[in-house]
C-alpha cells in the first residue's frame, strides 16, 4: 500500500517556475507532464526497505542566495572541498538554488567543452540537453520520484565533452544546501562524445540536523564509443535531509564508466547506481562506500546490466554500520541474452560496529547467457579479531587498530577520488562518523 | 643493559576446551637465542601464540613474566610495547592499509607521544632494511600482506622485526615456505639483530634454519611440554637421527598433544 501524497507544488507553480527561467517549450511541457505523472505513479520499492512514510515532498523548492565573488569568501567547511595549493580551474558551486560560482578554463571552452549549471544549460544549450535529458538513462515515468524530479528540477550541472577531447584536470561541482529547508532537485548530465575522456567529482553538503527537507538527485552519464568517464561523489547531507539519489550510466562500444561514491549522508537515503553496458567491450567499475549511524535507514543498489558482448562489470560495496542504523546493500550483476564473453563481478561487505545495527549484503547475479564468467562475494560481520590481534601485536592500540581496519575497508573509494581535497575531506567525514 | 628476561613457568594453555600446553617451563635472557623444535602437533605454535596473547588461546595455569611484569595481565598491544614481538606463521592480510603506514604506526606506538619518528628517517630506515632483506620497494606501498606470496609475508615479518627492534622476539616457523635463497636472506636479517640485549625464541619444525642462525640453546617439545634441552649439538643430532631416539629415551609413543 502506498500513502497518497499531495504535492506541495502545483501546475501553476511549475508553469511559473519554468517561465521565470525562460525555459524552452519542451522543458516546460516535460515538467508539466511529469508533474501529472507524479500524482499517479507509485513510489519506488527498494528491496527490504519501506520508504512509504519517508519525506519526499516537504521542502522549500526555491531558495536564492548570494553569489560568491572570490573563493576566499567561502566558509571553511566548503573551502575544505577545494585543493588549496592550486587554482580551481573548472568549478561550479551551487549555493541552495543559486549558482554562486562558476569557472571553466578558456582552453576547454575553445575545444567545445560545456560545463555549466543545469538551468542555464537548458536555456542556452537547449537542443543538446533535450537530446539526452531523461532519455537514454533515467526515464521520467519510472516512479513517483523520477517524475517529481523532472517536474521540479531546480539545479545541477551539464558537462559536455566533444569528440576526441581529453580533459586531464578533474571537473568539480559543489552542491551546498545552506538553507535548512532548501531541496536540491539536481540534475547532473554528463555527455562524453566518442573517444573523449573526463573526470568529474561532486560534493553534497548540508547542515540541517533538525529541520526537515528532501533532496532528489538524478545523474545521467552517457559515454559514447570509446569514451571514458570517471565519476566521483561524496554525499554528506545532514540528518534532516531525506535523500533520493539515482546515478545512472550508459556505456556504448569500448566505453568505460567508473563510479566512486562516498555515501556519507546522515539522513534516510535511497541510492541507486545503475550502469547499462550497451556496447561491446564496454566496461564499468562501480565502487561505493557508506557509513550508517544513529537511527538512519539506508538502501543502496548497485546494478550493472550487460547487453554488449565482452562487457566487463565490477561492483564493490563496502558499508560500516554503527549505533542502531540499518542499511541494505543490493549488488546486482545482470547479463542479458547475447552478451557473450561478458564478466560480472561483485563484492558486498558490511562491517558491523554495534549489536543493534543492521546490515544486509545481497549479491545477486542474473544471467541469461551461457558463455560468460561471473563471481560474487558477500559478508556481514564484525571487525576480524585475528586482524586486530595482528595489528595489536605490533604495539598498536585496539582503538587505533580498529581505526586502521575501518579506513582500509573504506579505502577503495577514498583512493579513487580524483581531487586531493575531496579525498582528504572524505577521510575526515569517515573519521567523524565512525568515532 | 643486559636486556630483558622472559620467564615461562608451568604454562598450561587450552584452545576451545582442549589442553595443548601441559606445563611449559622456559627462560629466555637478553642476548640468548633459543630454538624450540619438535614434530607437528606438539604445541610449538601454541606456545608462541599464548605468549603474544592470541584471542583463541586461553591460559589456564602458569605464568609468563617479562622483567618481573605479569604478561598475562597485559593486552596484546601492551605486551608488544613491553618488548615482545611475534613473527607470525600466518600474518593477517589487511586491505586498504599500506605496509608503510602500518609499520610507521607500529614504530610510533613504541615511542612516546611527541617523539614520533620523522617521515624522512622512517623512509630511509625502511629503504635500508628492505635492501638487506632484498625486498621489492613496491611492497612498501602495497596493502599489508594482501596478495603477498608466502615468502614475501615472511620477509615482511622480519622487516617489522628489524624496524621495531623488540627486546624479545619469537619467530614462529619463519622458515616454512621459504626457498634456500630466501632462507639465507631472512637469516641474515635475524643475525643482524644479534647483540647482548636481544633475546630470540625460534620455533621451527626443521633443523635447516639453524644452519644459518646458531642457537645457544635447543629445546624439544612433545606432548605439550619441553621434554629435552641442550646446546646446538642437540639440533645437529635431530638433523641426523630424527626424533625417534628421544621418544625411545623418554618412552613416548605418540608425541602429539592428543596423546
Amino acid at each position: 500500500m502506498t500513502v497518497e501524497v499531495t504535492l506541495p507544488y502545483d501546475k501553476e507553480y511549475v508553469t511559473n517556475f519554468s517561465q521565470g527561467l525562460q525555459e524552452p517549450e519542451w522543458m516546460k511541457n516535460l515538467r508539466l507532464s511529469a508533474l501529472e505523472k507524479s500524482e499517479s505513479l507509485p513510489l519506488p520499492k527498494p528491496d527490504k526497505t519501506n520508504i512509504s512514510k519517508w519525506n519526499f515532498t516537504e521542502f522549500d523548492h526555491h531558495v536564492t542566495s548570494d553569489k560568491i565573488e572570490n573563493l576566499d569568501e567561502l566558509p571553511v567547511e566548503i573551502k575544505d572541498f577545494l585543493d588549496q595549493e592550486k587554482e580551481q580551474q573548472n568549478l561550479v558551486i551551487q549555493r541552495n538554488h543559486t549558482v554562486a560560482y562558476a569557472a571553466i578554463e578558456q582552453q576547454l571552452k575553445d575545444k567545445g567543452v560545456i560545463f555549466t549549471d543545469m538551468l542555464t544549460a537548458i536555456r542556452e544549450h537547449s537542443d543538446l540537453v533535450e537530446k539526452y535529458f531523461m532519455n537514454d538513462a533515467v526515464h521520467v515515468d519510472e516512479h513517483r520520484l523520477t517524475a517529481l524530479h523532472a517536474a521540479l528540477v531546480n539545479g545541477g550541472v551539464f558537462l559536455y565533452v566533444p569528440k576526441n577531447v581529453q580533459i586531464e584536470e578533474p571537473i568539480q561541482a559543489i552542491f551546498w544546501q545552506e538553507d535548512p529547508k532548501a531541496s536540491l532537485i539536481n540534475h547532473i548530465l554528463v555527455v562524453a562524445e566518442e573517444n573523449s575522456s573526463v573526470t568529474y567529482v561532486e560534493n553534497y553538503i548540508s547542515h540541517n540536523k533538525e529541520e526537515k527537507t528532501s533532496s532528489n538527485i538524478v545523474a545521467e552519464v552517457i559515454a559514447k564509443d570509446g569514451a571514458k568517464v570517471s565519476f566521483g561523489a561524496v554525499d554528506n547531507f545532514e540528518a534532516g535531509t531525506t535523500v533520493y539519489a539515482n546515478r545512472r550510466g550508459v556505456a556504448y562500444r569500448d566505453a568505460v564508466i567508473e563510479w566512486a561514491l562516498g555515501q556519507m549522508n546522515e539522513g534516510d537515503t535511497v541510492s541507486e547506481n545503475i550502469t547499462h553496458l550497451i556496447g561491446d567491450n564496454s566496461h564499468s567499475n562501480a565502487k561505493t562506500v557508506a557509513i550508517g549511524r544513529g537511527t538512519q535507514k539506508q538502501n543502496f543498489t548497485a546494478n550493472i546490466t550487460h547487453f554488449g558482448k565482452g562487457s566487463d562489470g565490477y561492483i564493490l560495496q563496502h558499508g560500516v554500520m554503527k549505533d542502531k542504523a540499518s542499511a541494505i546493500f543490493n549488488g546486482i550483476g545482470k547479463i542479458e541474452h547475447g552478451a557473450s564473453k561478458s564478466n560480472a563481478e561483485q563484492e558486498s561487505r558490511v562491517l558491523m560496529l554495534s549489536k543493534d545495527a543492521r546490515g544486509d549484503a545481497n549479491p545477486i547475479l542474473l544471467i541469461d547467457e551461457d558463455d560468460v564468467t561471473a563471481g560474487h562475494a558477500a559478508s556481514v560481520g564484525r571487525v576480524d579479531p585475528i586482524q586486530l590481534y595482528y595489528l595489536m601485536s605490533r604495539g598498536i592500540s585496539r582503538f587505533e587498530a580498529e581505526r586502521l581496519i575501518i579506513h582500509g575497508f573504506l579505502a577503495p573509494v577514498v583512493n579513487q577520488l580524483p581531487v586531493e581535497a575531496v579525498k582528504r575531506q572524505l577521510r575526515q567525514v569517515i573519521e567523524r562518523k565512525v568515532y | 643493559m643486559a636486556g630483558s628476561t622472559l620467564e615461562i613457568k608451568d604454562l598450561h594453555v587450552e584452545i576451545e576446551g582442549q589442553e595443548i600446553l601441559k606445563g611449559v617451563n622456559l627462560t629466555i635472557n637478553g642476548g640468548e637465542f633459543h630454538a624450540v623444535m619438535g614434530p607437528n602437533g606438539t604445541g610449538k605454535s601454541t606456545l608462541s601464540s599464548a605468549i603474544m596473547g592470541h584471542p583463541k588461546y586461553e591460559v589456564t595455569k602458569g605464568e609468563i613474566i617479562l622483567d618481573g611484569e605479569n604478561v598475562l595481565e597485559m593486552e596484546v598491544d601492551e605486551r608488544a610495547k613491553a618488548g615482545l614481538f611475534l613473527a607470525m606463521q600466518y600474518p593477517s592480510e589487511i586491505s586498504g592499509v599500506t605496509n608503510s603506514d602500518f609499520l610507521r604506526s607500529s614504530i610510533n606506538a613504541h615511542r612516546e607521544e611527541g617523539d614520533e619518528i620523522s617521515l624522512m628517517k622512517f623512509i630511509k630506515e625502511m629503504d635500508n632494511t628492505m635492501d638487506t632483506l632484498e625486498m621489492d620497494k613496491n611492497m612498501a606501498q602495497r596493502y599489508l600482506n594482501e596478495g603477498f606470496s608466502g615468502g614475501e609475508k615472511k620477509r615482511n615479518e622480519i622487516l617489522q622485526l628489524m624496524m621495531i627492534q623488540p627486546a624479545i622476539a619469537i619467530l614462529d616457523e619463519i622458515d616454512s615456505g621459504l626457498d634456500i635463497d630466501a632462507l639465507k636472506v631472512v637469516s641474515k636479517g635475524i643475525n643482524e639483530m644479534r647483540n647482548d640485549s636481544f633475546g630470540c625464541l625460534i620455533i621451527t619444525h626443521y633443523q635447516r634454519l639453524l644452519n644459518y642462525i646458531t642457537p645457544d640453546k635447543v629445546h624439544v617439545m612433545m606432548q605439550g611440554r619441553i621434554v629435552k634441552s641442550g646446546g646446538p649439538e642437540l639440533s645437529q643430532r635431530l638433523e641426523e637421527e630424527g626424533y625417534d631416539w628421544i621418544k625411545q629415551e623418554l618412552g613416548i609413543e605418540d608425541e602429539t598433544v592428543n596423546a
